[in-house]
């Protein structure tokens, strides 16, 4: 057995919030960059060039991204043969958590009860999902989530019959409804299948994939093409300004289902689609 | 069409503007989102004197990240507008001048700005490095206890900001993708 001291844990999230917060993973920026150059609506151009120029100058450290640095989304992959010491998970997470926003100057956006407002003031509890994988290894990826594209996130418990074409006309629905308001070019991340929680779980994890790997299953990956024409065909364009790039990938994760059921769950991301990993 | 927005502002330069149109501002203007709307249209309300003159005001939907020392300010894109939507007929009715944000308004809020005659204008969300960099000087004049939704007075220099809905009644939303769609069916033919 493998012991590692959960103060290590914290210390890997506090430096990755800071670093997602700074530092678009290399896929993003190479997929804004290729939608820039593709672009020959002149308002989506100019929209895009300035992107590109916030991606750069984020990269300096001194100023983040997006002001709206997120709800600390971390997902761990725990190492059956890691034996955890020091104290527990979720605390040496929120510890990382309150560090990183505080020591980075990241903004601090929880409230600690949904209807009273009060804010937590160190952007802690992080959102934590922990799965229990093979090896001896921890797996950290932190992924700083922002709320002008997660209001516009919906899910749908959808009837069997509905099939291929209902997930679909659904999954571009929600993309259109949501307009101008998630920041686009945006990243949708879609789960099917599961129960009404886990569709919402994969869907998020699906904002996890990097933009140039396409899901293994050509099924699905067909489809993730697809949806990406058809909401690349709404004409939204990036901010709503109108042109092509109105989306700049779509993924894919799906789970056995019910019987009865077919549940859909999409979650958008902006074009700030924030990750960071790393692996202890 | 390009233009330069500067103090002091007043309703007959915005008469220009059309929906598309690129403004850069340069000079003095107020930050509030959700609560600082909550609490500034409850004092309104109430008779109480609201942090700032809303007649001739701009007012930016931000909530900054924590300025780093050495700069007034940290990372400063716009919030998603329509979460304002509930509180900003009453503040263009008593003569705010903008709104900057980003994203759709409701039908009453772009009603209240035709009828007196304010404009909307989108920053560009998610490019809050660059904005941050437009922002000369900053300072909280009421709520610190809100954090980043506190009421911040900021000078700007240049902000760049786009025509979303302008005194005509023209909406860049609803006509940017239409004519974008339009080009793409043209050249289909």
């Amino acid at each position: 057995m493998r012991e590692l001291d959960t103060a290590k844990i914290s210390e890997a999230v506090a430096s990755l919030c800071i670093e997602a917060n700074h530092r678009l993973e290399e896929s993003t920026k190479e997929c804004i960059s290729r939608r820039a150059c593709q672009e020959d609506w002149a308002p989506a151009k100019a929209v895009l060039d300035i992107i590109e120029e916030n991606i750069a100058i984020a990269e300096e450290g001194e100023f983040p991204l997006c002001q709206d640095t997120g709800m600390a989304c971390v997902f761990i992959d725990l190492g059956q043969e890691v034996h955890l010491t020091g104290g527990l998970l979720e605390d040496a997470v929120n510890e990382g958590v309150r560090r990183g926003y505080t020591e980075g100057y990241l903004r601090k956006s929880i409230v600690a009860d949904p209807l009273r407002r009060t804010n937590t003031g160190d952007n802690t509890p992080a959102d934590l999902v922990v799965r229990m994988v093979a090896g001896d290894r921890v797996k950290i990826t932190v992924a700083p989530k922002g709320f002008g594209s997660e209001n516009m996130s919906q899910i749908r418990m959808l009837p069997p019959s509905a099939g291929q074409k209902g997930v679909e006309d659904f999954v571009v629905s929600v993309c259109e409804k949501a307009g101008a308001n998630p920041c686009p070019p945006i990243v949708v991340g879609v789960g099917i299948g599961g129960n009404f929680n886990k569709s919402a779980l994969l869907a998020k994890r699906a904002l996890l994939t990097p933009l140039d790997q396409a899901n293994p299953d050509s099924y699905y990956a067909d489809m993730e093409e697809r949806l990406l024409e058809r909401i690349n065909g709404l004409g939204i364009g990036p901010q709503g300004f109108g042109g092509r790039t109105t989306a700049l990938k779509v993924s894919i994760l799906c789970a056995p289902t019910h019987i009865a059921g077919l549940p859909v769950a999409v979650n958008i991301n902006c074009h700030v689609s924030r990750h960071a990993e790393a692996v202890l | 069409m390009e233009y330069i927005l500067k103090e002091p502002f007043s309703k007959e330069a915005l008469r220009e503007f059309r929906a598309g149109d690129q403004v850069r501002i340069t000079g003095t203007i107020y930050t509030a989102r959700d609560a600082a709307h909550k609490r500034i249209t409850e004092m309104i309300a109430k008779g109480e004197e609201p942090p700032f003159e809303i007649e001739g005001s701009i007012i930016y939907y931000v909530g900054p990240t924590p300025a780093k020392p050495g700069n007034p300010i940290g990372s400063a894109g716009p919030t998603t507008s329509y979460r304002m939507d509930a509180y900003a007929p009453k503040l263009l009715d008593l003569g705010q001048l903008m709104m900057i944000g980003k994203g759709q308004r409701s039908p009453e809020v772009a009603e209240a700005a035709l009828r007196n005659g304010a404009v909307y204008a989108a920053a560009i969300g998610g490019a809050a490095a660059v904005m941050a960099r437009c922002v000369k000087s900053a300072e909280v004049i009421a709520f610190p206890d809100l954090g980043a939704e506190a009421v911040r007075r900021i000078y700007v220099e240049d902000l760049p900001v786009t025509i979303v809905l302008d005194t005509h009644g023209g909406n860049l939303y609803e006509e940017g993708r239409a004519a974008y769609l339009a080009q793409v069916k043209e050249e289909a033919k």
